[in-house]
């Protein structure tokens, strides 16, 4: 054994070190697999995904079937390809993470700088919103969509997951604010700042790893969400989620794995995107709130 | 009329009661000084003053002026805090110009308030810095310069010192007499520290449970305390509190404090006690300070009342300056202080002169000063 392995308490090594690197090694293994999976047959040719073997690397490696699912493949009755969905995607996790995220702050700053009677119990019911079960909202959310007439919209999706999202995000920059020091803001006060000045200047600027977990949070989640996007929107107003869903259902001609793999690829690419240029701070700040807070 | 005018303030926390009807005046450039044990209240007061904190009852003028309902920023005073509480986003001259910045000063106006408020404080070189990036006496000139470059009517300092080391502390205290000298503002400051409160205060006020105990000078407070939790509290060592019996010797009035296996001590009265009417037998409690009691060729030579006094040295505890020599009397340790090349040696008998022009009396009923 290297002395470079041996962090930790003295007489850690042996057998327990192979037990747990061989674990480790198995799950990492069991977690990666689908996803090369995925990738190795959407490089393939229709031809060699047929004929050959899952797990085998594609002998002649090609980006056809991204380029179809991006603009060839049909999604129910239309074949445009998912950009028309990526798209939607995009139009609705841009604005609802940056509203939900900024309504969090907020909500964060008041609850814990500007109390009120009556703070705990707002914040209790907001915590409360974060366990409520999204199916036994559909129909009441379905309806006042309705009233709003934006029903089957992007910006209905929007209205959702913003409403959706708040109690998780109020959580998570309250944590944060509860150990932001109160001197600060007393200063700021005396030195003649306002609420909204306060905000901005002095407790803003200061939250970068909460906020890089919410945004992370939001946007995973909201990228993700097929349950609102499947109930609240259809045709060529779902989302990429729901759009993946009928295009790897769709039961015209022959069903092309390899485009369908490279779909899902791309469905999955943005969240795998924020994770690999934000992820870093993901750890460091959930860290940061759950130590202090 | 004094500049800074308390009266009659009180401060309810639900049923406590933080703040039990301050009276307090300042005059125009004063340095007071709040003192007491943690949770006597004397930063509630100081918020008060600042407007951070709203009062239940009484009034807080500055220069004439009710300012009860005036918000913080309209007070025209500026306050630092015991953690500096920098803005970490800014730089410092961003931190120093901010509260000019929110009062919609100028850019060119408030730069040149930063450039001498730097100059003042010697930080010039820090301008371009995070709070992050500075020690802890720097963060603590910052914090200050923050709140000289605005030229408030009233400085308040909330335990500026306290997050300093020791000898940082020392500094800065200097520090800061040397610019209220400079600089002739009206401050209020707050601390626990009875050394700072000495060394700084023009006046003095000892809280304790939210009521004031004792206004007055340093010295004033120092040598004649109000009552026993001043005594106690003010200086380090404590003053010596012994019991002791009002009893007639040759016909004039003595103290005698008892003492175990040994016959009492018996002392001539404090000379402001003189003449006064003590009933014989009436129980007292004599308070006087370690450097009033001393080895005799210490003793001062001009004081007209030293008594010498046969005792068993318990301690010796050398302090470099002085030494400490313990004994006892009325069950309790006297610390006595003595020259740094006094020969003391513990276990031996040897005579403590007590200079009793320097003495006080307290009533142990009601705990306060008699004479």
């Amino acid at each position: 054994m290297t002395a470079r392995a041996e962090s930790g308490p003295v007489g850690g090594g042996g057998l327990g070190r192979v037990v747990i690197w061989g674990l480790l090694l198995f799950f990492a293994f069991v977690f990666l697999l689908p996803l090369f999976v995925m990738v190795v047959t959407s490089l393939k040719t229709l031809d060699e995904v047929h004929a050959g073997n899952m797990l085998a690397l594609p002998q002649h490696v090609t980006i056809a079937p991204w380029l179809g699912a991006w603009g060839r493949a049909c999604v129910g009755l239309s074949c445009t390809g998912i950009k028309g969905y990526f798209g939607n995607s995009i139009l609705m996790v841009v604005p609802a993470v940056a509203i939900s995220t900024l309504l969090g702050a907020l909500n964060g700053y008041v609850l814990t700088k500007w109390r009120f009677p009556g703070h705990k119990i707002v914040f209790a019911l907001m915590l409360f919103g974060c366990f409520i079960p999204f199916q036994s909202v559909l129909i009441p959310m379905a309806r006042v969509l309705g009233i709003l007439g934006i029903g089957n919209s992007i910006l209905g999706l929007i209205v959702t997951h913003v409403v959706y999202g708040i109690g998780f995000t109020t959580l998570f920059f309250r944590n944060y604010y509860e150990a932001f020091p109160t001197e600060l803001i007393r200063a700021a006060q005396i030195d003649g700042a306002g609420f909204w000045q306060i905000f901005r200047r002095i407790l803003l600027p200061a939250s970068g790893p909460i906020a890089i977990v919410t945004v992370i949070f939001q946007f995973t989640n909201i990228w993700n969400d097929f349950l609102f996007g499947a109930s609240f929107t259809s045709g060529a107003n779902v989302p990429m989620t729901v759009a993946l869903n009928n295009l790897v259902n769709t039961s015209t001609g022959v069903r092309e794995y390899n485009v369908d793999m490279a779909a899902a690829m791309i469905a999955a690419l943005p969240t795998l995107f924020v994770y690999v240029v934000a992820g870093r701070y993901f750890v460091r700040g959930l860290m940061a709130g759950a130590v202090k807070g | 009329m004094a500049f800074l005018e308390i009266s009659a303030l009180s401060k309810r926390f639900g049923r406590t009661e933080v703040l039990k009807g301050i009276d307090l005046e300042l005059e125009k450039g004063g340095f007071l000084v709040l003192v007491g044990p943690s949770g006597c209240g004397k930063s509630t007061l100081l918020n008060a003053i600042a407007g951070l904190e709203a009062v239940s009852a009484g009034e807080i003028r500055i220069d004439g002026q009710v300012v009860n309902g005036l918000h913080p920023s309209k007070r025209d005073i500026a306050m630092v805090f015991q953690s500096y509480a920098l803005y970490p986003s800014m730089t410092v001259a961003q931190n120093i110009a901010f509260g000019l910045e929110m009062r919609g000063v100028p850019r060119r106006e408030r730069e040149a308030a930063v450039q001498r408020v730097a100059a003042l404080l010697q930080i010039g070189h820090l301008l371009d810095r995070r709070p992050s990036q500075l020690s802890g006496g720097q963060r603590q000139r910052v914090a200050m310069g923050r709140a000289l470059v605005r030229d408030p009517r009233v400085f308040l300092f909330d335990e500026p010192l306290s997050n300093l080391d020791a000898k940082l502390r020392v500094d800065m205290r200097t520090e800061i007499k040397k610019l209220h000298a400079a600089t002739a503002k009206t401050v209020v400051y707050v601390t626990h520290d009875q050394i700072e409160a000495m060394t700084l205060a023009s006046k003095l006020a000892v809280l304790r449970d939210g009521a004031l105990q004792q206004v007055g000078t340093p010295a004033e407070v120092y040598n004649r305390p109000a009552n026993l939790f001043v005594a106690d509290f003010m200086g380090s060592p404590a003053m010596n509190l012994l019991p002791a019996r009002v009893a007639g010797r040759n016909g004039s009035a003595v103290l005698e404090v008892e003492r175990d296996n040994e016959p009492p001590i018996g002392l001539r009265m404090p000379p402001a006690a003189s003449g006064a009417a003590l009933a014989p037998g009436q129980p007292v409690i004599l308070g006087i300070r370690p450097e009033a009691i001393t080895d005799p060729a210490g003793a001062d030579r001009g004081s007209a009342a030293i008594d010498l006094v046969e005792a068993l040295v318990e301690v010796v505890e050398p302090a470099g300056s002085d030494t400490y020599v313990v004994t006892r009397a009325a069950g309790k340790e006297v610390i006595a202080r003595m020259r740094a090349d006094a020969d003391v040696r513990p276990g031996t008998r040897m005579p403590f002169a007590f200079d009793l022009s320097k003495a006080v009396l307290f009533d142990p009923e009601t705990t306060r000063r008699l004479f």
